[in-house]
């Protein structure tokens, strides 16, 4: 639908004016927790920092608990109480979303940035028509009248791959399977048109042949219209269909980041290798899986070095003192480890 | 199969869900019953002055307290004025001031605690310790009071009421509202950069309001109770506009000669209750949300 991209992008006022070379989002030092009296605060995220630059598509993979969700969360402004980010900056296109005013912030949200949530059960209004759903957006962003937004939210359904969408818009959701349910979310998402599109476990809650569709489909809608991803799941397969980029958290911190297929053909922190080694490969289905030993640290203790320290196989003296800092490793790759000169091993 | 059976078998898998769920309104037995009772009394009650031919406030001390007789059904009171009359435009009153009366409250009440659920803080403090000081009284003594306060008559009536039962419906939208906000959709709809108005009507309200309606169902059928209680301590409706609580006051001196004029009105307050009754239990059952999938 090139017209309907066209009429979105010409009806979007420019908010942010983004450079090339610039990343379009910037997260610096970012440390998420819960703040406590007299400097006790509990940091669950610790001095995250990636950046996505236009029409990249980064993929945030991690175990629960690992503060994937909250990092995507606080991008969003979305933090439930009483977690807050202590301190760091969350740049869009130049500007801290952190310290913006919030009606600024409002006037970011749909076009500029928007959510796809993983419950596509709830996160619809169950008593508004779909097609209603989706064209809110755009009234109220792009100034469209009632029906051309209407007509924008039938073509939206239509690119999202939804059949006969016309009559479909007039439904409520629970006349939807859930498989439908998701491709209206990220219509809702896209309407507007949006450069960066905040993904939090979209598919999970979904059966896999139908995930796989949706992936494809958000896959496709980024890479034509040049939308940036920020993609968080636990599933590494996942990531390796959507993303360009990957990142890996434990226990609040990024491990390891890079290229998707470039960590995947060789992995430079043990967790990373850890993960791939325990994920089945239907390539190579003889392959034995190595499960990790032990379970992640509690947020509240965790260990004084590398939080992984307890779990290595590579483990040496110096692990447990400090936190290893994240270091490039290779040209755009980062490891939080101070052995990943001997993981040098190639997967696959 | 014929082809006007399939042309209607493709009709009905197109129609939507939610007209499904309203084409089983009147197989709701409970409903219905409501629906024909407090029907059938607002049309009485509309149709009063084609009912009968006489006038329910005009006396006529030459034909007090007669029996019933084929000229009056129900008899005469002790002014000589037709029972069956007074009771038609009883309807009207009673009727009347219990649909009005509910209005008020359910609007203060809903808003306050909506708001007071949506934006949490030091207005939800504020309206929640004044809805807890209402509370700790029993519902007829702040009635009675604040009507003493205000004075007789209508007015007096729905203020006294919208005072003392705002309080419910604040603390049932306050309740709907904390689950509410907290639902993916309006979070979604935050996200898509909506205003706190917009969501709050457009995204919450038609979620929520059913249970307030629901509840104002069988509010209305306290209101009238306390109208009739009100007509018959005295306090209510001033004489001599027709009304059942003062007619049950006036008929209760001759209860050992002319038992019916006490009886008749205090059956009216109970086929009215039990049909408004019936009418928010089926209102319940077809809106719950529960129901609604």
């Amino acid at each position: 639908m090139p017209g309907a991209t066209a009429q979105t992008a010409a009806r979007r006022a420019s908010h942010v004016p983004v450079q090339p070379g610039v990343p379009l989002l910037s997260v610096q030092d970012l440390t998420i927790g819960i703040r406590g009296s007299a400097g006790r605060s509990v940091a669950i995220v610790e001095g995250v920092s990636f950046d996505v630059a236009p029409g990249q598509r980064m993929g945030i993979v991690g175990e629960s608990g690992s503060g994937k969700s909250l990092t995507l969360r606080a991008i969003a402004g979305l933090l439930p109480k009483p977690v807050e980010v202590l301190s760091g900056r969350v740049e869009y296109g130049g500007a801290d979303l952190l310290t913006m005013p919030a009606k600024k912030r409002r006037t970011l949200m749909g076009p500029e940035i928007a959510m796809i949530f993983q419950e596509p059960m709830t996160a619809l209004n169950p008593v508004v028509r779909v097609g209603d759903q989706i064209a809110e957006g755009p009234r109220r962003h792009l100034g469209m009248s009632a029906k051309e937004a209407g007509e924008l939210a039938v073509s939206m359904m239509a690119r999202t791959g939804i059949p006969d969408p016309r009559r479909r818009a007039r439904a409520y959701p629970h006349e939807l399977s859930g498989g439908l349910r998701q491709r209206i979310m990220i219509a809702m998402a896209v309407s507007c048109g949006p450069r960066l599109l905040l993904c939090d476990e979209p598919t999970t809650a979904l059966d896999v042949t139908v995930q796989l569709q949706v992936l494809r489909l958000l896959e496709r809608l980024c890479s034509d219209t040049g939308t940036s991803l920020v993609f968080v799941t636990h599933d590494l397969a996942v990531i390796n269909q959507t993303c360009s980029e990957l990142a890996v958290m434990y226990a609040g911190h990024i491990v390891e980041s890079g290229r998707v297929a470039e960590v995947f053909r060789q992995p430079r922190h043990p967790y990373t290798r850890g993960l791939l080694e325990s994920a089945p490969d239907f390539d190579r289905p003889d392959r034995e899986l190595i499960p990790i030993p032990g379970f992640p640290p509690n947020v509240a203790d965790r260990p004084a070095g590398c939080p992984f320290a307890p779990r290595c196989g590579y483990v040496r003296d110096h692990c447990t003192e400090a936190m290893p800092p994240l270091a490039e490793v290779a040209p755009g790759r980062l490891s939080a480890c101070y052995e990943s000169d001997r993981l040098t091993e190639v997967l696959a | 199969m014929t082809t006007a059976a399939v042309a209607t078998a493709t009709r009905a898998m197109r129609r939507p869900a939610r007209s499904r769920s309203l084409k089983a309104w009147y197989r709701n037995g409970t409903l219905v019953a409501g629906l024909v009772i407090v029907g059938l009394l607002v049309l009485v009650a509309v149709l009063a002055p084609l009912l009968t031919p006489y006038d329910p406030i005009k006396q006529d001390l030459q034909n007090s307290l007669l029996s019933p007789s084929a000229d009056h059904w129900l008899g005469t009171d002790k002014y000589g004025r037709d029972v069956l009359t007074r009771l038609l435009y009883g309807a009207r009153v009673d009727l009347r001031v219990g649909f009005l009366a509910v209005l008020i409250p359910f609007v203060i009440g809903s808003v306050l605690g909506a708001l007071a659920g949506y934006f949490g803080g030091w207005f939800d403090t504020i309206v929640m310790r004044v809805v807890d000081v209402f509370f700790a009284f029993p519902f007829y003594v702040l009635v009675i009071v604040l009507v003493f306060v205000f004075g007789n008559g209508e007015k007096s009536i729905y203020l006294a009421i919208a005072a003392v039962s705002w309080v419910a419906y604040a603390k049932i939208m306050r309740g709907e509202l904390l689950v509410a906000k907290k639902q993916d959709y309006v979070v979604a709809a935050r996200l898509g950069g909506m205003s706190h108005g917009r969501i709050l009507v457009k995204h919450i309200a038609p979620n929520v309001l059913s249970q307030a309606l629901i509840y104002a169902m069988s509010d209305i059928v306290m209101d009238i109770m306390a109208i009739v209680t009100l007509g018959y301590l005295g306090l209510g409706i001033a004489p001599p506009t027709p009304e059942w609580g003062s007619m049950i006051l006036d008929g209760q001196e001759f209860i050992t000669t002319q038992w019916l004029q006490a009886t008749i009105p205090g059956l009216a307050v109970v086929v009215t209750s039990l049909g408004l009754s019936l009418l928010g239990d089926g209102l319940s059952d077809l809106l719950s949300p529960e129901r609604r999938k």
